[in-house]
């Protein structure tokens, strides 16, 4: 039997393999934020029925939360009225239902992709679901993990199933030493320039080869993060010793060592003679670091590149005001997002750190926000004294939470401001009406912050990992 | 028992070929500040809909029409179909995607291809994603031209006339049936019960760390 390591997941979760229509797929962990939750609660309430199984379900609230709220916010008292019910709500209903929640003054919360790894809650060989899209990330743990929409998300609490169709497999191969200056989202970018948004629609990727071998777990979670961007809702990568030793590093190994665990988790990969609709190989050996110039994702190119002219980029190019600019080298920046589920963690942080050594933010950027995706991830900075030397460069330290990712809490750009991120999405209006977004890695945009710029050699920076 | 609660839609046709339009386009994140499952209709498209921007306090005739995007002209205001570019609503799984497009008065939309998860959700709100192939969709574009601008499309027969044309198109029956027979998932997945609890008990026997 030659299985992919999706089709293995499916097949432990398939409670119906033999019907051909529909599968009912058993969900084992099933995450929830304040923004998808709300209508999907109020429907099994007006159902009569309570959660299926209240232990698999975690909720945290992450998109409305403000980054700058201290450490014990009364959520009643907090200012923005629209942002306070939905928190307010998430609140109301896991209490009334009993589901877990790692409050706004928590010492668990964050952002639920991230907090969701470093809790020990997402683990190998689970099935993941979470009405966010970037649920994609915990596919690095090899679990089959994926966003749905608030009906699902009712679907999920009311029967601890979904009902879904099997997708195709894909495989991308990633091969070739990097630069040093090269990082897991300079190479999830770059694939996405290649393959397309909707290069792995109706797939779940699997992401594979030495590169891939190689990275920890923080790095392996940036790739499958941005799998949606490149249009597969489930992206995944093998179990193997680097999960192992960052599940034992977790605590709550006790527990699992005393159990087979960890002997059943070895089988997670992919059978060597397993066949896939799609294989794809992509050398990085030459690549140089990604950055996005138009209003989609897979609008990307090297940062010395050339931007691409054509009829379909014309829409774009005149959002974001690169019409008459030849390169993205001359072009000043206003912002720096450093954050969001994709480069918010320790080895993200580190990495805008190195980038910027001791120097201060250009004096033409407004503003630089840290956002920490975690409050794990925000104490373990402090401990390392990432903090400080982000403020001594003139950079906002920031609460955990989705933050300038997306335009709905107080962080946001006004109209026509440029900014720097490291969050996933370019899309129109993505961090704020007619804001422009270039999507960048963290070394990346720690080097705009102290330039106001992108680098035109980076050469001069002897950036070790 | 199955009642046929919809067999057809019979509507103007909005024309909107851009390709790869996501789902923070389709209602921008401002308006997922809601706690309800209805009334985004107002925003559907609003960073192309209206002169500025808004939320949801700020009452939309403030804010003034893009006189030249579609949707704001007759008899298009009144669309229940839209025609779209491929890879339509890509992007973030907001649910409220599909309900500003069926509070609009959207009731199919057809695309070379659509996201994933977006697709999904069209099916749970009684919105009908159409996948054609793209000669079939230049077909719709040439007939549509003319007033009214309109189509008919049969769900039971998987067809849309346009015209003297007749193109059929495919979709799973368990999709298309939910909106046909307006069902409900949780009902119909409530009727496995005994077998998820079955499955469950040894699934988590065997798994104890779960
Ligand atoms: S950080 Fe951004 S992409 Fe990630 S869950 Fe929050 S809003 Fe979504």
């Amino acid at each position: 039997m030659n299985k992919t390591l999706y089709d293995k997941l499916w097949d432990m979760h398939a409670i119906n393999p033999d019907d051909d229509a529909e599968t009912l797929l058993y969900i084992d962990r099933h995450f929830l934020h304040e923004v998808t939750s709300p209508q999907a609660f109020e429907g099994i309430e007006k159902k009569g029925l309570a959660p299926w199984r209240l232990d698999a379900n975690v909720a945290t609230p992450d998109h409305n939360v403000s980054t700058q709220r201290g450490k014990n916010l009364d959520i009643h008292n907090s200012e923005h009225s629209l942002s306070k019910i939905q928190l307010i709500e998430l609140d109301k209903n896991c209490k009334k239902f009993g589901v877990t929640q790692h409050d706004i003054n928590s010492d668990k919360q964050g952002i639920v992709h991230v907090i969701g790894p470093e809790l020990g809650l997402t683990l190998p060989g689970m099935t993941i679901v979470c009405g966010d899209s970037h649920t994609s990330t915990h596919g690095a743990f090899a679990c089959l993990s994926m966003g749905i929409g608030t009906s699902e998300v009712e679907h999920v609490l009311a029967t601890q199933t979904l009902r879904v169709r099997k997708l195709a497999n894909m495989r991308i191969s990633i091969v070739g030493a990097p630069k040093f200056w090269i990082t897991p989202k300079d190479v999830i970018l770059y694939i996405i320039s290649k393959i397309g948004t909707a290069g792995g629609t109706g797939h779940a990727i699997e992401f594979a080869g030495d590169y891939i071998e190689s990275l920890s777990m923080e790095g392996r979670m940036t790739i499958c993060n941005m799998s949606i961007e490149a249009g597969a809702k489930v992206g995944l990568v093998a179990y193997d010793s680097v999960t192992e030793s960052y599940i034992k590093e977790r605590g709550n190994s006790q527990k699992l060592e005393s159990s087979d665990a960890f002997d059943y988790w070895s089988q997670l990969h992919s059978d060597p003679h397993a066949t896939f609709d799609k294989e794809i190989e992509i050398d990085i050996s030459d690549l140089l670091p990604q950055v996005s110039w138009g209003t989609s994702p897979e609008m990307t190119i090297a940062f010395n590149g050339d931007i691409p002219k054509s009829s379909n980029s014309k829409k774009a190019l005149s959002y974001m005001g690169l019409e008459n600019e030849k390169n993205l080298l001359n072009i000043e920046f206003d912002k720096v997002f450093i954050g969001s589920c994709t480069n918010s963690r320790i080895e993200d942080l580190r990495a805008a750190a190195a980038a910027i050594k001791g120097r201060k933010k250009a004096a033409s950027i407004k503003e630089v926000l840290i956002v920490p995706g975690s409050r794990s991830v925000q104490k373990q900075a402090e401990q390392e004294g990432l903090d400080i030397i982000f403020k001594e460069a003139g950079f906002s330290w920031r609460d955990p939470g989705c933050s300038m990712c997306l335009g709905m809490n107080e962080d946001k750009l006004a109209p026509y401001e440029r900014c720097a991120s490291t969050s996933n999405r370019n899309f129109e209006g993505r961090q704020g009406y007619l804001g422009r977004t270039h999507l960048v890695s963290p070394f990346v945009a720690g080097l705009v912050a102290i330039h106001g710029h992108l680098p035109s050699d980076l050469n001069e920076y002897n950036y070790e990992r | 028992m199955n009642i046929i609660m919809k067999d057809k839609i019979i509507g103007i046709v909005a024309k909107i070929m851009i390709d790869n339009i996501d789902t923070d386009q389709i209602i921008p994140t401002e308006f997922l500040k809601s706690i309800k499952k209805f009334g985004f209709g107002e925003f559907l498209f609003d960073g192309w809909r209206y002169q500025r921007d808004g939320d949801l306090d700020t009452p939309v005739k403030e804010r003034g029409l893009q006189k030249d995007f579609i949707l704001n002209q007759q008899p298009f205001d009144k669309a229940k179909i839209l025609l779209v570019g491929d890879n339509f609503g890509c992007g973030s799984s907001r649910e409220h995607a599909v309900w500003a497009l069926r509070d609009f008065g959207i009731e199919a939309v057809i695309s070379t291809s659509f996201g994933d998860i977006f697709y999904n959700n069209c099916f749970k709100n009684s919105v009908l994603a159409i996948k054609l192939q793209s000669k079939d969709i230049t077909k719709i574009e040439s007939f549509i031209k003319h007033d009214p601008h309109q189509i008919i499309v049969s769900l039971v027969d998987k067809t849309i006339m346009a015209g003297k044309e007749s193109i059929t198109f495919n979709v799973e029956d368990s999709l298309i049936n939910r909106i046909i027979h307006n069902q409900d998932d949780i009902d119909i997945t409530m009727k496995d019960a005994q077998r998820i609890k079955d499955f469950e008990a040894n699934h988590l026997a065997v798994k104890p760390w779960l």
